[in-house]
């Protein structure tokens, strides 16, 4: 059954025009990025950039505190996600390969979790790091994107470990090696591709966070980069081209991870959306 | 460690019944089974590696329990407490009984930023189904390069960080060098020159919805396609030869296969949609004259902006338990489809 010109024209068509409308703001971003001053504020766009110049990405990493908040958004997220792999993984262990009393209570608490509003829990966090005298410090912050980030993270690795036959433990076990010996030497060299993607998802829910930090890091020195850039419009005024080329090296380092993992995303998400 | 202690005491099948089959347990020894390379089955080793998956779950309960569950706990407390400038300073606790409650439900802003957030969320989520179900179906029917094309434009979409996003629109939508008043301008519409996008509670939401939109239809839309592929082409054909036409086929074949995808996914929207903060927040922080606030941003302003901490939190709870019944609802669909957890 031959599609006449018009049917497979057409989707062709509305495919190049939703690949405008969804790449569209992230180009605009980058080339305004490298425009020179005159042609971000021109009375006609300039949609390329001929004259590009790295000016703006200088005013935005002259910027106070900017390698400080750099070293911040670094120290937390990397914290942040290391510590939750570590707990994720002896509990994800647990889950995937042993049968226990809760156990499916406990997968419950975990679906539940990764759910929590945290966007509405700010107020209470807040009364509680402060009675703990902990506002302005990264400690904080560092437990609750670890908290924020854990659910995820258990769910997603207790995929990967049942993944891995269960013969090759126990075949590693009737060879002599304890069970520990066998999830060291036999399952986790297998893991290391769903460490590394859970890790790098754990990575990008950090680094964006935003809602906590507002409310917690007001001092300007313990902030991380989400706050600064939703402040660098009011620090910078109407300085267009700095503020694009902040967001930009905000969003190369996601734009990185998320690239090189777009398929396990959509399978994984997909694996935890719809069957288990 | 326990762990180490014995070797498959604890049955080490994930999916029981399934693969393999599980040695039986004796019954009245607690459902263990007789190890495999039977060592040292001595009681005291026994019982360590009987506690070996709650010890390996201590560090995440402990975890969630201090860091998730604390904070829940808190701001119930809260709630019910008279908490504003003074008796922060001071450190007072001052119980309040229910009056935080009773002064949310009792004004009409509160009932008014619900009904907004419940408008808002129902927009947006139609919105991101309806064309994310499009876009996916769109994504089955291209050519492989123009699939690769467009699959890129939604990953950029996907991938950029909200808090950039954010930003990178309020330049999109500048009133004076925004390109988007320069396009309208250009296309005919000459009073959008110079518009003001933040200045309106319309105009506002319409930027943020385009937003969170543009940013979610691609979940949606790579979920589909996704899931498309997985159902066989016979089934197509076979509708074909029955002489269905395309509606025909989505409606009998397409949807009823991915009915649980639908609700299950509709569900998530819903959820994330009701609770978004950054967006609304970073876009114009609820502005003008407050007349943007949801029910998250609400609770904020009238928490930490205004400092009326006991109030915000009572506004909280409320949202929680709003999501909570969402939540329910999305577990149960959820639970139905997973026979095995």
């Amino acid at each position: 059954m031959r599609r006449s010109l018009l049917g497979r024209t057409w989707p062709n068509v509305v495919a190049a025009g939703l690949f405008v409308f969804f790449a569209f703001p992230v180009y605009w971003m980058f080339s305004t990025a490298f425009k020179p001053n005159k042609d971000v504020i021109s009375e006609t766009p300039v949609f390329v950039p001929f004259d590009a110049t790295l000016k703006h990405f200088g005013t935005a990493v002259d910027a106070d505190n900017f390698w400080t908040l750099v070293g911040n958004s670094f120290t937390v997220t990397v914290c942040a996600v290391l510590l939750s792999l570590l707990i994720a993984l002896l509990a994800s262990f647990a889950i995937a390969r042993m049968r226990f009393k809760g156990r499916k209570s406990f997968v419950l608490a975990v679906m539940m979790a990764q759910m929590a509003p945290w966007e509405v829990m700010t107020i209470a966090i807040y009364m509680i790091v402060r009675d703990k005298d902990m506002l302005n410090s990264l400690v904080p912050l560092t437990l609750f994107y670890m908290i924020m980030v854990l659910p995820f993270t258990i769910w997603t690795l207790r995929g990967f470990i049942a993944a891995v036959p269960k013969e090759l433990e126990e075949s590693a076990m009737v060879d002599g090696c304890t069970r520990t010996q066998a999830f060291v030497k036999v399952i986790f060299p297998l893991l290391a591709p769903g460490l590394m993607s859970t890790s790098l998802f754990g990575f990008i829910t950090a680094w964006n966070e935003f809602p906590l930090v507002l409310i917690l890091n007001k001092d300007p020195e313990a902030q991380t980069l989400p706050l600064w850039l939703t402040q660098f419009q009011t620090a910078f005024g109407d300085d267009w081209g700095a503020t694009m080329a902040a967001s930009s090296m905000f969003t190369v380092p996601v734009l990185v991870v998320f690239l090189f993992l777009q398929r396990k995303a959509v399978g994984g998400m997909t694996a935890g959306a719809v069957k288990g | 460690m326990a762990v180490q202690s014995d070797g498959v005491v604890v049955r080490p099948d994930a999916d029981s019944g399934k693969t393999g089959s599980p040695p039986p347990s004796p019954p009245g020894t607690g459902g263990r089974p007789t190890p495999v390379p039977a060592r040292r089955p001595g009681a005291a080793g026994a019982l360590l590696a009987g506690s070996a998956p709650y010890l390996l779950l201590l560090p995440a309960v402990v975890a969630t329990v201090a860091l998730l569950g604390w904070p829940l706990v808190k701001n119930g407390l809260l709630s019910f407490q008279n908490l504003n400038p003074r008796q922060l300073i001071q450190h007072i606790t001052e119980w309040n009984g229910v009056d935080n409650y009773q002064a949310v439900l009792k004004s009409s802003e509160f009932w008014k930023v619900t009904g907004r957030s419940v408008v808002f969320t129902a927009a947006n989520v139609a919105l991101i189904m309806v064309c994310g179900a499009l876009v996916g179906l769109l994504l089955n029917r291209l050519g492989k390069k123009m699939r690769l094309t467009l699959s890129l434009g939604l990953v950029l979409a996907w991938a950029m960080p909200v808090v950039a996003a954010t930003t990178v629109y309020q330049w999109l939508f500048d009133s004076r060098f925004g390109v988007v008043n320069w396009m309208l301008d250009a296309l005919g519409w000459h009073s959008m020159k110079d518009f003001n996008w933040v200045g309106g509670q319309l105009s506002t939401f319409f930027v943020i919805t385009l937003l969170i939109v543009w940013q979610s239809i691609p979940f949606v839309a790579f979920n589909l396609y996704a899931a498309l592929t997985t159902i066989p082409n016979e089934l197509y054909e076979a509708a074909r030869m029955d002489g269905a036409g395309a509606w025909r086929i989505f409606g009998s074949v397409t949807f009823p296969v991915l009915r649980p995808f639908f609700l299950a996914t509709t569900f998530l929207e819903v959820i994330w949609v009701f609770k978004a903060f950054t967006q609304v927040f970073a876009i114009n922080q609820g502005g003008p004259e407050r007349l943007t606030e949801t029910l998250p941003v609400y609770a904020f302003v009238e928490g930490v902006g205004n400092q009326h901490f006991g109030m915000g939190a009572a506004i909280s709870v409320l949202t929680i338990v709003f999501l909570l019944v969402l939540m329910s609802y999305y577990f149960r669909v959820i639970l139905k489809q997973e026979e095995e957890l």
